[in-house]
């Protein structure tokens, strides 16, 4: 049997919403948003949320719109309305490129400040924001430890269980009825994972692709993001883009 | 020769006059008529058969005029330019053209100008513009966007739009006819003359091509030509019941190509391309030269059998609508519609391919795939007799499309913004745009058009301290150049054979949309490029293949036509239908599948909709037979599962076709209020809902977003890759939609989506029809009628909206029950 087909014999849905699945033995909820909730330790995960990536463009005169900010940020605020997280963790590449936080416009500072209001933000540090925020809150670092799970920005081959990373941007095309959709997704094959961009213009690499190539055992588990619920998919209905 | 003035009188100089008649030819009355136009500077729409000279007409003021001035003391600029919509058609004509000028020895150099056209010979034709340019819309809009522009065409006397019937309604005619309006300014004397082929309304041409009223273009008609001769394919097996492939009549076919000199065998999408060739070539037992033509063959090899057939050493070709207009093959002498041909005006088009140099009548033979394309292949017979055509309505120009042309003029030179709102008013479909509308393009270009306004100081065209706007840096210029064009081309993947045990990509055979083998698993077998291959895989942007003959090729389900059945010709098939006397004029069979769906449901009358419900093994199924096509009846399905979804009969899905719609469901539907669940009043709210979220607006955004230049299709760092598009735009879309919802690219993607995608106005017009007129009958069974659209099911993708969720979840349940395997 695949890890897959492993895990999703011990998934179930969580009454807030999301997936529920076992990640090196600790509980933790995929939701429909792209983020994970580790309940035990109150802890709410989002990876890549590259903000401020319309602006960056529009530099170069393509004028993507300049509301992925605030996109972002409200579905963040959702999430922690929902949740109520102690600890909220973005898991790098929050901004998208070293000047973001300087373009940053005051209501989506403010949006953060309120996310920040009664809890911990921590930043870990990624390869379009290699340095820490230098005036929001929260405090920086490579790597952080939640119970038995550590997390990073960058997933690294033959990582020790209990590693949750970004980076990738996972996305699957899932195919049945003859038909294909492509969407963004959780990946794991129980000991470690790797999770959805949250940005609202961030794209999605195909979890088929050879970048993931040594990161999980063989056919892991696609965890989908669908319309108010995530989806269990296993390998075999997965295709290449 | 018709319509000709006798050689003595001819009222054409030398050494046209001398030209003609050692042909043995005179002048035709239209030809004469254009050259008294020319001789008059007046504009001119020609509307003439295929065949009846139309493009020398055209051409000959022209070359008169360059004929009789007097020498230049300067080098002079171009004189004449021709836009023709097909790339191969600039070809072609440049040899139709060099002969005439050569033979005459007139001192006139004509070239032409693709995108094909190799640098060297760009560059000269900068410096040194030749007299007569051929050219397309989109190296027009390219030079618009030339520095040198202004200077290249100030000495313009006039431009010819060929085949003016097939661009003018279109994204691609927006972009020619705000080329035309910036040609007008640059040479306020040039006149404009457009070559159709026969159209329903020529005044709704004359409105786009003129640059004010419509009488500043004068109407020049030519002899009609001998009206066609049309059969109807009776095949001596019987007529399916369903499908597309019209398999069961490839022997008949056969023969009807090895009884013709040269036949031009039309099919309406490049699989059944594939499929009719290879079928044609495993009955080839003479070994007939027949070749294949579709888009998603590389160009080189379509130039080939372009050439094979000039030369006139083929017998057939198997074609698409690539072959649609008119290069000029005087041999071809029968035209072959495989499968229905949906639309009147595009029928008498494709006839009109046969016979082009001939006062003989075209000849065509239809060959319908199923009983209901017989009653649609009679119906086009019948309105090809009677010269009816499919109505077209008036345009009115895209926004996108204008934002890429203003980005385009600021490339060119810096303009001014009244200046330009009135230029651009010159143009046909913009006559009517607002100061408003157009303050919003300017905007949109300039800095994105958000209500939010930060990305002024990164502004695309700026204002001067002169007043004019102008492009913001060179980077900008350049990149716009390499996105000119209004037709959005999905992504190509080559297909290549693998080579090696390795499989790594070799030799490319063609082009494919992505897309294209989305039906297709590693291993299955498929047809391209008339042979078989297997599908190896799919790495970046190649297909890898190898060769599987002799196998027989999985044939991915295709839906039928991608152009929808005309309004026009819907309504002739249902009159057809409902006239038991007019039965007569079909074969046996389909008149008895006629009479038996009489028996057991019923035949609607013209103006009534056929509605059925009947069980059908665990579910309950809902068939009515609106004839509207596949477009329309997709958006009524979506629509009426939502209604029927709130009426509690659990809706499980649907298929469409052409003339048809099954709904099924786990409840008994029968029952139902079918005067309320046809209610035009589906079109508000619903369908701004399911809209909203439906793939094919966010296909219409795309295009619009990659159109308007919001992102670019193509960037300067990887100008030969195939995936160009760097941001998925549906992302930019939902954004979009919930932060500006009047943003103009939504404004633009929604007109697009209604317009040509949902068919939204043709879906209002026949709910208005069918009001009170819906006839139910209830069945113990399935009709004969129902079999067309039910052997559908299975066959055809889940459709649109819901169907993601769908799929995720029938994924999801396939890996429990793996799991509890």
């Amino acid at each position: 049997m695949s890890a897959a087909a492993l895990l999703a014999e011990t998934a179930s849905q969580h009454p807030l919403g999301g997936l529920t699945l076992t990640l090196a033995g600790e509980a933790v909820v995929c939701r429909p948003s792209g983020a994970l909730w580790v309940e035990a330790a109150q802890a709410l995960i989002v990876a890549d949320l590259h903000l401020e990536k319309g602006s960056f463009y529009a530099v170069r005169g393509q004028m993507l719109p300049p509301y992925d900010t605030a996109e972002t940020l409200r579905r963040l605020a959702g999430e922690v309305a929902a949740l109520r997280p102690e600890i909220v963790v973005f898991l790098g590449d929050s901004f998208h490129d070293r000047g973001a936080e300087a373009r940053l416009g005051p209501d989506d500072c403010a949006a953060l400040s309120g996310i920040a209001c009664g809890r911990r933000l921590v930043w870990v540090t990624g390869n379009h924001d290699p340095d820490a925020p230098a005036s929001l809150p929260g405090d920086a670092a490579e790597t952080i430890r939640v119970g038995p799970l550590t997390l990073v920005h960058e997933p690294l081959p033959g990582a020790a269980p209990g590693e949750i990373a970004g980076h990738l941007h996972p996305c699957a095309r899932v195919r049945a009825r003859g038909a294909s959709v492509r969407r963004r997704c959780f990946v794991t094959d129980g000991a470690r994972m790797i999770l959805p961009a949250f940005g609202a213009l961030t794209g999605g690499l195909n979890i088929r692709d050879t970048a993931y190539r040594g990161l999980f055992r063989p056919r892991p588990l696609a965890a989908v993001l669908g319309a108010g619920r995530v989806h269990a998919v296993g390998w075999a209905s997965l295709r290449d883009d | 020769m018709s319509g000709g003035a006798s050689t003595t009188s001819s009222p054409l100089p030398e050494p046209f006059a001398g030209w003609f008649a050692a042909r043995g030819w005179a002048p035709r009355s239209h030809q004469l008529e254009m050259v008294e136009k020319g001789r008059a500077g007046r504009g001119a729409l020609l509307i003439a058969p295929t065949g009846g000279g139309k493009t020398l007409a055209g051409f000959l003021p022209s070359l008169i005029d360059l004929t009789e001035r007097p020498r230049p003391n300067t080098p002079a600029g171009v004189h004449t330019l021709y836009i023709s919509p097909l790339k191969a058609l600039a070809v072609d004509v440049e040899r139709n053209l060099l002969a005439p000028i050569a033979e005459m020895k007139l001192p006139i150099i004509a070239e032409s100008r693709t995108g094909d056209t190799g640098i060297a010979r760009r560059q000269r034709q900068r410096v040194k513009p030749p007299d007569i340019l051929l050219t397309t819309p989109e190296q027009l809009a390219l030079f618009c966007a030339w520095e040198g522009a202004r200077r290249y065409f100030e000495d313009l006397k006039c431009v010819i739009i060929d085949e003016i019937h097939a661009i003018w309604p279109s994204k691609r005619g927006d972009l020619l006819s705000l080329g035309l309006a910036r040609l007008a300014t640059f040479a306020p004397h040039c006149r404009r003359v457009g070559l159709s082929a026969t159209v329903d309304d020529p005044d709704l041409i004359r409105d786009w091509l003129s640059p004010g009223a419509r009488d500043e273009v004068d109407l020049v008609r030519g002899a009609p030509g001998a009206a066609p001769v049309v059969d109807v394919l009776l095949s001596e097996d019987r007529v399916p019941w369903a499908g597309h492939t019209a398999r069961h009549a490839m022997p008949e076919v056969y023969d009807a190509i090895r009884a013709a000199r040269t036949a031009l065998v039309f099919v309406n999408t490049r699989f059944q391309a594939e499929f009719a060739f290879q079928e044609l070539w495993r009955l080839n037992e003479d070994s007939l030269a027949i070749a294949l033509h579709h888009g998603s063959l590389a160009a080189e090899q379509r130039r080939k059998v372009e050439a094979a057939m000039a030369r006139g050493s083929l017998r057939a070709v198997v074609c698409t609508s690539t072959l649609d207009l008119g290069i000029d093959w005087g041999d071809v002498d029968l035209v072959i519609q495989l499968a229905s041909p949906k639309g009147a005006s595009r029928m008498v088009q494709r006839i009109g391919r046969a016979n082009h140099r001939l006062d003989e009548p075209s000849r065509a033979l239809f060959v319908p795939a199923n009983r209901f394309e017989m009653l649609e292949c009679q119906a086009a017979r019948e309105a090809i007799a009677e010269n009816a055509f499919d109505q077209e309505t008036r345009r009115s120009g895209a926004l996108d499309v204008l934002a890429q042309h203003i980005m385009g003029c600021a490339c060119s030179e810096p303009f001014d913004l009244v200046a330009l709102h009135a230029e651009i008013a010159g143009a046909g479909p913009y006559k009517d745009l607002s100061w408003e509308d157009y303050e919003a393009v300017v905007d949109f270009v300039a800095t994105g058009g958000y209500a939010l306004r930060v990305y002024d100081r990164f502004a695309r065209i700026v204002r001067g301290q002169d007043g004019l706007w102008r492009a913001r840096n060179a980077e900008m210029i350049l990149r716009h150049r390499l996105n000119i064009g209004a037709i959005v081309s999905p992504a190509m993947l080559s297909v290549r054979i693998a080579a090696g045990r390795r499989a790594v990509p070799g030799r490319k055979i063609g082009e494919v949309e992505e897309g294209y083998l989305e039906l297709l698993e590693t291993g299955d077998t498929f047809v391209f490029a008339g042979a078989v291959w297997r599908l190896v895989a799919v790495t970046g942007t190649d297909v890898l293949v190898t060769p599987a003959p002799g196998e027989d090729a999985k044939m991915p389900s295709w839906g039928g036509s991608k152009f929808a059945l005309s309004t026009f010709l819907a309504q002739k098939v249902r009159a057809m239908m409902s006239d038991a006397h007019h039965w007569r004029v079909l074969p046996d069979d389909v008149r008895e599948w006629l009479e038996i769906q009489r028996d057991r449901s019923i035949i609607p009358g013209p103006d009534e909709m056929l509605l059925e419900t009947f069980p059908r093994g665990q579910r309950h199924f809902l068939v009515c037979y609106p004839f509207e096509g596949r477009l329309a009846h997709t958006t009524l399905a979506m629509l009426l599962t939502r209604r029927l979804e709130r009426a509690g009969v659990g809706p499980l899905g649907f298929v469409c076709n052409d003339y048809a719609l099954a709904v099924w469901s786990l409840k008994p539907m029968a029952g139902l209020d079918f005067a309320d669940l046809f209610d035009s009043d589906m079109l508000g709210d619903d369908l701004e809902a399911w809209l909203a979220e439906s793939s094919m607006m966010k296909a219409a955004f795309k295009a619009c977003a990659l159109i308007s230049g919001l992102i670019d299709q193509r960037s300067p760092k990887d100008r030969k890759s195939g995936r160009q598009v760097t941001f998925s735009t549906d992302l930019i879309y939902d954004v979009l939609r919930r932060h500006q919802p009047d943003h103009l690219l939504l404004r633009c993607a929604r007109a697009d989506a209604a317009q040509g995608l949902i068919d939204v106005k043709r879906l209002g017009l026949m709910l208005e029809r069918i009001r009170g007129r819906i006839r139910h009958a209830e069945l113990d069974h399935l009709s004969p009628f129902s079999v067309s659209v039910i052997l559908e099911i299975g066959r055809q993708r889940a459709p649109g909206e819901g169907a993601g969720e769908m799929i995720l979840m029938d994924a999801a349940e396939d890996l429990i029950a793996e799991a509890v395997a």
